[in-house]
């Protein structure tokens, strides 16, 4: 019995060391299920982080509520955290707390490099048609003669349009 | 039953039915792009139907899939509108069209409510919801540039009004009625709105559909 206790102890110490700049670094290394060459960090979707008491606090937001990738993210998350030692809370936020303007320069880097157009800056208003028509740059080749093809894609998240100057269909992150 | 939950559940109810109506064209739409239009679109609307039923079942002690699949076809609170199967394109366009700009106004009024969960719901259900305003505005002024379209959009709007009338409590339907007369260019018939309430016979059948793999299952299975 005594020995149990003293694991314990030994456990709530080790737990209580984890900051939340670990945790943001670790969250860092869990990638997006559907775009992996970004993480969920870079995505902007974790929105707080709090540790006390061993238990570690996540509110995130979904990208697209209908995201089926929630589950496997919620999952990577409280993986994550267990293996820091420490006991998972993750709240999910169903407001307007993100936008794709959350999204992190080095994540739009990453989405560029990977051939998705990274989302455009997001109105005031909200989007019109005549905005997606237009002005929007190829991330193959930089033109910005490209068009819409569709405004839905092979995600939520996503639209497909098409680069006149070197004739590749791309994907287009929706800006929300 | 409190009144927000009876809200919820009936949002819910039009957002989940209407998913399911759309995902009839997967595979089958007139073409590619807009099967995968379509199938989006429906994805959305079963996410939005989701949130806005854990809302409830939190209220209710519930969760969003008993919300969803275990009550019977005749508690649904979803509005005739989304009910109706109507596997042709003009009806389709038009139903389409319809719902989002009834939708459109409804969520304005949630996103300026007292309730915080409900408006903040209501905000990012809508910046969704405006990708799904400009897809149908796009068709319907597809189908207003040729004559035949014309002729076969105002049939089905027509055909679709009073249902259209019946997604909305009276304080929006007037609303409703100008955009529609505005983007149309002529004014709508005046009739009855067909309101929630009223369960079609092709309720009951998707519904069959909708709950048969959960209803196959033994009570309390984990999937």
């Amino acid at each position: 019995m005594e020995g149990d206790d003293l694991g314990a102890a030994l456990g709530a110490c080790r737990r209580a060391m984890v900051t939340t700049d670990e945790v943001w670094e670790a969250l860092g290394e869990i990638p997006d299920p559907e775009i992996p060459v970004i993480s969920i960090v870079d995505l902007g979707v974790v929105k707080n982080v709090a540790v006390a008491d061993g238990t570690v606090s996540i509110d995130f937001t979904p990208t697209f509520l209908g995201c089926p990738a929630l589950d496997a993210m919620r999952l990577a998350m409280e993986a994550t955290i267990a293996e820091l030692g420490a006991t998972p809370d993750i709240r999910v936020r169903h407001d307007d707390s993100w936008s794709t303007d959350d999204i992190t320069a080095e994540g739009r880097e990453k989405l560029r490099a990977a051939g998705f157009a990274p989302p455009t800056p997001r109105p005031a208003e909200p989007v019109e048609l005549v905005q997606l028509q237009r002005g929007h740059r190829c991330p193959y080749c930089g033109s910005m003669s490209t068009k819409l093809e569709n405004l839905f894609g092979p995600t939520p998240c996503r639209s497909i349009r098409y680069c006149d100057d070197c004739r590749q269909p791309f994907e287009q992150f929706k800006t929300i | 039953m409190s009144e927000r939950t009876d809200l919820l559940l009936a949002i819910a109810d039009d957002e989940l039915i209407l998913g399911w109506r759309n995902s009839e064209w997967t595979g089958i739409a007139p073409f590619l792009e807009e099967d995968v239009a379509f199938s989006s679109i429906a994805q959305n609307e079963i996410g939005h139907a989701r949130a806005l039923y854990e809302l409830a079942a939190a209220e209710l002690g519930s969760t969003a899939d008993e919300l969803a699949f275990d009550r019977p076809p005749e508690e649904y609170r979803a509005a005739p509108l989304v009910q109706l199967r109507r596997l042709e394109w003009a009806r389709t366009i038009a139903r389409h069209w319809l719902y989002e700009t009834a939708d459109e106004l409804r969520l304005a009024a949630l996103k300026d409510s007292d309730d915080r969960e409900i408006a903040g719901l209501a905000a990012k259900m809508d910046r969704e919801e405006a990708y799904h305003r400009m897809h149908a505005e796009m068709w319907v002024d597809r189908l207003l540039a040729t004559e035949e379209g014309r002729e076969r959009l105002g049939e089905a709007v027509d055909e679709l009004w009073p249902y259209a009338l019946g997604v909305l409590d009276d304080t929006l339907r007037p609303e409703l009625a100008a955009r529609a007369q505005k983007k149309l260019g002529r004014a709508l018939p005046d009739v009855e709105p067909i309101a929630r309430g009223v369960h079609e016979d092709e309720l009951a059948e998707l519904w069959k559909e909708m709950t048969s793999v959960r209803r196959s299952a033994p009570a309390g299975a984990q999937w």
